[in-house]
């Protein structure tokens, strides 16, 4: 844990996440406006009363972008706990109790690595009825979770054989008690890693989903704020902020969540630190 | 030769699953969606090709499931996917057969150039670790891999197209012909920008998980033994650690075709491209299910070849699993 505070990565990922994450929680405090309030003059330029002008429904586009963070962190934080929750179960059934149900487990997430995700999501929100954010987080499992499962598995093969799994077993501990205090503490590393490689494809996926307008368009989000500044024609209407803004604060966010992920990864793996 | 074996069996397995889901996804929906399309496309079509397309997607459940299982499966395997709803009367082989040619193109471009570019800046910046440019080299990747790639192309039509006017707005080609040397001019001239930015998109994988191989075979003992011998360091860099440190590249290949595959639909609705994805979306938004069912089946089967050649690539690279059989 000393380590990571003192990995410049990790720094500047958590830096950044804490910043959103602020906004997130404050949004309705700093929205000039209400992101819902279609009242104003569609397609406003840069003003004093609307900084980054209005959108083609008439909405203030700072009060969305700002507002938009909580979509983002909320999609973020629930689907990596989700998926990490996936694959700890799968980690653990697959690598620590091997034979024939590893075999089974692996061979599974070996067709879900293979299976490419976008084209996938797109088909499953086709047939959807309903497209709200549970449903999303449902389908962003789906075809999210086979990526670090793999590594667990490894990691709990590797903790398998070790003498203190052997010690544990041989002083007769339950099977379920060896898991919860000696296995899943060991894997927290990976796991976090993990965590958080699915925080970015989370983040990064919904909001292209939303782009496409292939789930639900109304949510106050990103991702839907470049989807009406395409509907919208903005590109016509020399409106780039609104196109340009939503892109970096998804980039931004990704960014951060990747920085933690391969800053987890540093400490975890010394062979990555910097010699 | 086992793991020759294991892989053909995964593709077949792989490629068996892709079918089922296929099958399976419209007869496992609540609240049948293809009944509101049937309703959408009554009037349109006649009442016996309605009733056609109602039986490849399950609506009439007269049938025994495994009947209209075996049915799909023959149907599919004959490249029998039917025809388009939202095109209609047009067959959806012969859309496909349009479209393809387009993707194929786009995405074998920017593969090869995100593939040989980013493994070498990969290579490079593990080889000058903690230099200036490893430093440059590690948040870039970064940023690129964290890049909405719907987004970068929005930008890049915005500004260099619209603005700029150095590249055409959309579509694939603006010539009548396409076989003419005006028309080949016109079709490159439309490819070269979402080239381009697919290709910097699936750049950023490519780099980093070729900096990080690179950076752990370096610690190993051959390449301490390798500068030991006193060998050139282009040598030790080339022939020993770069060449080991491609193999978890090639086997990264999958996760990095996923990115390509997403690259690329962003990139074709974007820019309007005549290709398969920009033909995904526009399946999906007229609710045309056959179209779409038979398209997402040709991206998977594509994918999962592309990761056979990989694999079968990987045997060429590492001789240990030629000898042993080690997987």
């Amino acid at each position: 844990m000393k380590g990571f505070l003192h990995n410049k990565k990790a720094l500047a990922g958590l830096s950044i996440i804490v910043f959103f994450g602020l906004v997130a929680l404050l949004a309705p405090l700093l929205d000039p406006y209400n992101p819902n309030d279609f009242n104003f003059m569609p397609w406003l330029g840069p003003s004093s009363a609307h900084w980054l002008g209005t959108t083609g429904q008439g909405q203030d586009e700072l009060s969305w972008l700002l507002y938009s963070a909580r979509d983002s962190m909320l999609i973020a934080l629930s689907t990596a706990g989700v998926i990490s929750v996936v694959q700890l179960l799968f980690g653990i059934f697959s690598g620590y109790t091997g034979g024939l149900t590893d075999g089974v487990l692996s061979t599974v997430t070996n067709v879900f690595l293979v299976l490419p995700g976008l084209p996938l999501l797109i088909v499953i929100d086709a047939y959807l009825p309903n497209k709200g954010t549970v449903t999303t987080v449902f389908i962003l499992t789906i075809t999210g979770w086979a990526w670090g499962a793999r590594v667990l598995r490894s990691q709990a093969i590797s903790l398998r054989d070790r003498p203190f799994m052997e010690a544990a077993r041989m002083s007769g501990e339950r099977r379920w008690r060896i898991v919860l205090f000696n296995v899943v503490p060991n894997m927290f590393g990976v796991l976090a890693a993990n965590f958080f490689g699915a925080a970015v494809y989370a983040v990064l996926t919904e909001a292209g989903l939303l782009f496409l307008g292939v789930i639900n368009v109304n949510t106050i989000s990103w991702g839907s704020m470049l989807y009406w500044a395409q509907a919208g024609s903005a590109m016509l209407e020399n409106k780039w902020l609104p196109m340009l803004l939503p892109g970096v604060c998804i980039l931004l966010l990704g960014t951060g969540f990747g920085l933690l992920n391969f800053a987890v990864d540093e400490v975890a793996d010394p062979r990555l630190r910097r010699g | 030769m086992r793991y020759i074996i294991r892989r053909v069996l995964l593709l077949l397995l792989t490629g068996w699953a892709a079918l089922t889901i296929n099958f399976a996804l419209p007869r496992l929906m609540p609240g049948s969606p293809i009944q509101v399309m049937a309703a959408k496309y009554t009037g349109r079509l006649t009442p016996s090709a309605l009733a056609a397309i109602a039986q490849a997607l399950g609506l009439k459940n007269k049938q025994n499931v495994f009947v209209q299982y075996w049915t799909y499966l023959g149907h599919t395997l004959t490249g029998n996917f039917g025809y388009s709803l939202s095109e209609y009367p047009t067959k959806v082989s012969t859309l496909l057969a349009q479209n393809l040619p387009w993707t194929l193109g786009l995405v074998g471009f920017a593969t090869v150039v995100a593939f040989v570019l980013g493994t070498f800046i990969g290579a490079v910046a593990a080889w000058r670790r903690g230099s200036l440019f490893d430093s440059i080299v590690v948040p870039t990747g970064m940023m690129l891999a964290a890049m909405p790639s719907f987004w970068i192309s929005t930008m890049a039509i915005y500004f260099l197209s619209y603005k700029l006017g150095w590249f055409p707005l959309f579509g694939g080609s603006s010539s009548g012909s396409l076989t003419s040397v005006a028309g080949l001019g016109s079709i490159l001239s439309h490819a070269a920008l979402p080239a381009m930015v697919l290709a910097v998109i699936s750049l950023g994988g490519f780099m980093l998980v070729m900096r990080n191989t690179t950076v752990s075979v370096m610690s190993d003992d051959y390449v301490k033994f390798a500068r030991a011998k006193g060998l050139r360091n282009f040598t030790v860099a080339s022939r020993y650690a770069a060449r080991n440190a491609t193999l978890p590249v090639v086997t990264n290949f999958a996760l990095a075709l996923g990115t390509v595959v997403a690259g690329t639909i962003f990139v074709e609705y974007v820019f309007s491209y005549p290709g398969i994805a920009n033909l995904l979306y526009i399946a999906v938004t007229s609710e045309d299910y056959p179209l779409m069912q038979a398209i997402f089946l040709v991206i998977v089967l594509a994918v999962l070849l592309a990761n056979f050649v990989a694999d079968m690539l990987y045997v060429v690279l590492d001789p240990r699993i030629r000898v042993g059989g080690r997987a």
